[in-house]
């Protein structure tokens, strides 16, 4: 377990760290390193340089942001879990990190990190679809924002350009009258989603005025699914989460490995979908 | 007096092991040290056609690389040793390195030696190797057909023998029977995982012409005698040293190339030279589990009397016989057939074969568990086919306890056994009854809850050496302790066993406290070093506290006779007259007249004012071989809910209730079934190594491979009942596999169980959800291949 030899450079700014990824390739931003100091070691990955971005205090926090709030992409999932903030106002995004690997995983492991590399099983893609979140994206020539839902493009594929660095995660308020749900069917041995389901759904007046389900482990990247679209103006009768969960898969094509075969993970989503929508309905309401 | 022996004492052993102190080889530094790295074959089955190192050797901080064609007249190949008798065993030679053919992704291929370990792993990915791929295959069933890809030339159809074990009139019993019931079953590859992975340094002195090498190892003798036969050198200049061992599980049982290449570079370089494998290479290049594919039957009486079983195996071997591979499928496996039970006909037809994966061999409880999977599976069958209740066959067919010694239609003697006893224990701890009422009030709403219940015996303190050389075993199995008592009392115990996690420092020393009426802290136990411990052949098979403890026993007893001879001497008592009583050496009658244990060992070592005649000095040394094995038993419980919507399995309650005879230490016996239990539960519902069809590992690292995990496991409710073993002196039997033989069988019994109201008669084990799900649909369809289905998702 020893990658290939490497430069490293420990960015001490912001600056730093995005003239070091304008300079060349083969350049790596590493943070926790949990996702590719692994792949490093199997030499599946083998960067010429990482830049360290994990001690940038611009690139950490979680703030307000009208009645939303803002992420650093360098903020740990204990730093998430640890806010009141998020805790109150974003506890998908909460149930959802403590689904996330072990406690030392929790400690090092960084948000922007698990964007960034956009692993198909990973659990934050799915939360990000469905919170609406936007990412801020910084270069040496500037800086753009892209939706979460324009984002991911592919297994570990995003829309991140090779000078880029994903420095913020914005998540826009959550509408009064909304239950939301995290369930995860974890790999025994990875910890990574076999099928996980963030479901999210908005009530007025006892009618569901928004139904947004995001699914990750299931196919190449995590995606919303498009039968939620059905249950808007209905009161969330079991018949009608029945249809949605059922279309849940709809036009995607459902992963199959030696744990779970397709036909299974297929069969999964669906139930998986059903009881989340079934329990954000009761806390909706 | 309180008593040592059967106390629960915290083990010794741990603060050094959770704190970090411990060394184990990879931690051994020596000066000038070098690091080799292996590389390892990509494909299962090839031809190679060139090997270019050139580059490799020219690479920073390389000293050497060697390749088979190097190295091929220098060394023996990899020794098999047991040699199975009357099954016409082929073992065709297993070359340290491969040259023209590689057999299994991580055939050793090269080795490099350099001054890094860094440098080392750099210089692998230079070697250029061509290799011409040929067919492979690890299905060993499919691997023994005619028309498979053959493996070695000199093994037509792949088969390394065929072994039978035969008792009674199995046929006769087969055709005249009310009720057969039948099932494939297949018991998946296993991969050890030991936590600390296969690791060397060896070191060469040429002055002296001794070889040392640390390995982690669970018997250091057995290396040191294959190591010299691979290295063909003087077994008296060869010592091995098995420093702190971070668990074997069997894997650190057999010889490996890898230790013999490392002494060999040694050699050639005057430099010590370390390997030590990382996970990856550990899942790759160290020995499989299990690996059986099995067609069983069993028939019996309309009442439940069971009158036979039949089986036909193919196990597999991988792509070379393993150190003890041919025993483990045959004499560990078919022997013990019968069970718990009073089984008249028995026929087993085995079938080693050989296959294009990793050699396969000794896996906690080594053919044991899959003997009891299979039995304990029937028998559940059985009872659903006859409609009665699965523990009321069992006590049916149980040998009784008034039987004992009782000796099986494979012409096995269990030594002494109450299997009721365990059985009542197991039931009263569950409240069995209130269970199956609970399970129907579930089922009516819709919920699916199971029971299991498994009532398991084993076949372990291995064994009495005429029986090992009458099965081929290429080793005696008696074991060894030396007692040596210090002038000022203390002592050290060096023993032949070599504890790797089972707590003999601190079960043995209690032994010998118990003994002498001493603190525990008073005894130092060393195992590993062939230099200093007598010779023995280690710690598998549930072995070393019935065979090894027995003879720190009698060991012990030699000294305490000694010390007593002085004792009397020094009390001017004549030598009859001195008993040990109440912790002292005293003359009968006059209890104040009385010397201590430490009082006698001072003189016996000063030697001042001796008995006449007797030699100054106070140690002894004990050869003991046992004269049977050892049977423990005892009955697991697992009950479950099984969501019939995702096939997920939640274990409820697992209750172990083992008979080990007297417990020495019973939170060290509570933990050794904890372990176990866990092993098997992983058998059961997560564990499998998966290779695709060009025979890749898919399950090589451990985001693949499902060890358990403690959030996954249930707690765990152990209780004991106490049969003493009449053939050794403690009246103890093994522990160490006790828990993986039996949990596998329980949970997979109370899955089926929770599942019979949907005709689930079989899943193949690890039981995943997907598997549970495809088994209740094919169930719901009403499918007969309820049961089948698992076979080809496993391979």
């Amino acid at each position: 377990m020893i990658p290939t030899s490497f430069e490293y450079v420990r960015a001490e700014s912001l600056k730093d760290a995005l003239k070091a990824l304008d300079d060349g390739h083969g350049t790596k931003v590493i943070a926790g390193g949990h996702s590719l100091l692994p792949i490093m070691k199997f030499r599946l990955a083998q960067p010429t340089r990482l830049v360290d971005i994990s001690r940038l205090q611009d690139l950490k926090g979680i703030s307000e942001k009208g009645r939303g709030a803002r992420i650093g992409a360098a903020t740990t999932y204990r730093e998430l879990l640890d806010s009141e903030l998020l805790r109150e106002r974003f506890p998908l995004l909460i149930e959802a990190t403590e689904t996330i690997g072990d406690i030392q995983v929790r400690n090092r492991g960084t948000i922007g990190g698990s964007l960034a590399h956009a692993d198909p099983a990973s659990d934050m893609p799915a939360v990000m679809l469905v919170l609406d979140a936007t990412f801020n994206l910084r270069s040496k020539a500037g800086k753009r924002s892209v939706k979460a839902r324009e984002f991911f493009q592919g297994p570990f594929t995003t829309a991140l350009a090779e000078d880029e660095l994903l420095t913020e995660i914005v998540l826009p308020p959550i509408p009064a009258g909304s239950g939301s749900v995290y369930l995860s069917h974890d790999h025994p041995a990875s910890g990574y989603a076999i099928v996980a389901v963030a479901a999210l759904l908005t009530l007025k007046r006892k009618t569901v005025s928004q139904a947004v389900a995001g699914l990750t482990g299931v196919g190449e990247s995590a995606f919303l699914a498009q039968s939620m679209e059905g249950l808007v103006g209905t009161r969330g009768e079991p018949e009608a989460i029945g249809r949605a969960a059922d279309a849940v898969t709809a036009g995607i094509e459902v992963n199959g490995d030696t744990h779970a075969p397709a036909e299974y993970r297929r069969h999964l989503a669906t139930v998986m979908t059903r009881r989340a929508l079934t329990t954000a309905l009761e806390r909706a309401g | 007096m309180a008593t040592i022996f059967g106390s629960g004492i915290k083990r010794r052993e741990d603060p050094r092991l959770i704190t970090g102190a411990a060394t184990y080889t990879d931690d051994v530094k020596l000066p000038g040290l070098t690091y080799a790295a292996f590389l390892r074959s990509p494909y299962a089955h090839a031809q190679i056609t060139r090997i270019d190192t050139r580059a490799a050797a020219r690479a920073p901080g390389v000293l050497a690389v060697y390749t088979g064609a190097d190295i091929k007249d220098r060394v023996v190949p990899v020794p098999c040793a047991w040699n199975v008798p009357n099954c016409n065993l082929i073992v065709p030679p297993h070359p340290l390195l491969a040259h023209e053919k590689v057999r299994y992704v991580g055939d050793g291929v090269a080795m490099v030696v350099a001054e890094s370990r860094a440098q080392a792993r750099d210089a692998i990915d230079l070697i250029d190797v061509d290799y011409e791929p040929l067919r492979g295959g690890v299905d060993p069933e499919q691997m023994a057909q005619p028309g498979a890809p053959q493996l070695h030339a000199e093994v037509p159809d792949n088969i390394a023998f065929t072994w039978v074990v035969a008792g009674g009139d199995a046929e006769r019993a087969f055709n005249e029977a009310e009720v057969k019931v039948r099932e494939r079953i297949v018991q998946q590859r296993l991969l050890p995982t030991a936590m600390e992975c296969r690791a060397a340094v060896a070191s060469y002195n040429k002055g002296s012409g001794q070889l040392t090498l640390w390995v982690s190892s669970q018997n250091p003798h057995i290396h040191r005698f294959l190591c010299s036969v691979m290295l063909n050198l003087p077994e008296h200049r060869v010592r091995v040293i098995s420093p702190e061992v971070g668990g074997g599980f069997g894997s650190k049982i057999p010889a490996y190339p890898d230790e013999a290449l490392v002494s060999l570079a040694a050699m050639d370089l005057g430099r010590p030279v370390k390997w030590a494998e990382d996970r990856s290479e550990n899942y790759k290049a160290t020995i499989h589990g299990r690996d059986h594919v099995e067609d069983v039957e069993l028939c019996g009486t309309r009442d439940g009397t069971i009158t036979g079983i039949r089986t036909k195996v193919y196990a597999g071997l991988g792509a070379y016989a393993s150190t003890a591979a041919p025993g483990i499928p045959t004499i560990l496996h078919g022997l013990v057939y019968s069970g718990a039970y009073t089984i008249p006909n028995i026929h087993g037809t085995i079938h080693g074969v050989y296959t294009a994966g990793t050699p396969v061999d000794a896996y906690r409880g080594a053919g044991r568990p899959e003997a009891a999977y299979l039995i304990e599976r029937l028998v559940d069958i059985y009872a659903r086919e006859i409609g009665m209740d699965p523990v009321e066959v069992r006590r049916k067919n149980f040998i009784p306890a008034d039987k004992f010694p009782y000796t099986t239609a494979t012409g096995l003697t269990y030594d002494s056994g109450n299997y009721a006893g365990a059985l009542d224990k197991a039931l009263s701890m569950l409240d069995y009854k209130a269970f199956r009422k609970e399970q129907a009030e579930a089922r009516s709403r819709g919920k699916y809850l199971g029971i299991g219940v498994v009532s398991y015996i084993e076949i372990c303190g291995l064994g009495p050496s005429q029986v090992a050389g009458a099965v081929g075993f290429g080793g005696g199995l008696y074991d060894s302790a030396i007692v040596r008592v210090y002038p000022t009392g203390m002592i050290r115990v060096y023993i032949g066993g070599k504890p790797h996690g089972q707590g003999e420092e601190t079960t043995f020393a209690q032994i010998v406290a118990e003994e002498f009426n001493y603190p525990v802290e008073n005894i130092q136990i060393v195992a590993g070093d062939t230099e200093i411990t007598p010779q023995g052949w280690g710690t598998y098979g549930s072995r070393t506290t019935a065979v090894c403890g027995s003879a720190v026993k009698v060991a012990a007893q030699r000294v305490k006779e000694k010390a007593r001879k002085v004792a009397a001497h020094l009390l001017e008592a004549n030598e009859a007259d001195v008993e040990w009583k109440d912790g002292k050496f005293s003359v009968r009658g006059s209890p104040d007249q009385a010397k201590t244990f430490a009082e006698a060992a001072l003189m016996a070592n000063l030697a001042w004012n001796m008995p006449a005649g007797l030699e100054p000095g106070l140690e002894a040394t004990a050869f003991f071989d046992p004269t049977n094995f050892v049977y423990p038993f005892g009955t697991h419980i697992c009950t479950v809910e099984v969501d019939v919507e995702t096939g997920e399995v939640h274990i409820l309650r697992y209750v172990a209730v083992d008979d080990c005879g007297p417990p020495i230490n019973p939170m060290i016996v509570d933990g050794q079934v904890h372990g176990g239990v866990i092993q098997g539960i992983g058998e059961a519902l997560q564990e499998i190594a998966i290779y695709d069809e060009s025979g890749q590992l898919l399950t090589g690292t451990m985001m693949d491979y499902a060890v358990p995990k403690a959030s996954q496991m249930p707690r765990i409710e152990t209780a004991h009942t106490v049969t003493p073993s009449p053939v050794n002196p403690l009246g103890v039997k093994g522990v160490g596999e006790a828990g993986t033989i039996a949990s596998a069988a329980a949970v997979v019994n109370a899955v089926c169980d929770a599942l019979e109201p949907f005709g689930v008669r079989h899943i193949q084990k690890p039981v995943t959800p997907a598997r549970v799900w495809a088994a209740v649909q094919a169930g719901q369809r009403g499918g007969e291949a309820a049961g089948q289905n698992g076979k080809e998702r496993a391979r």
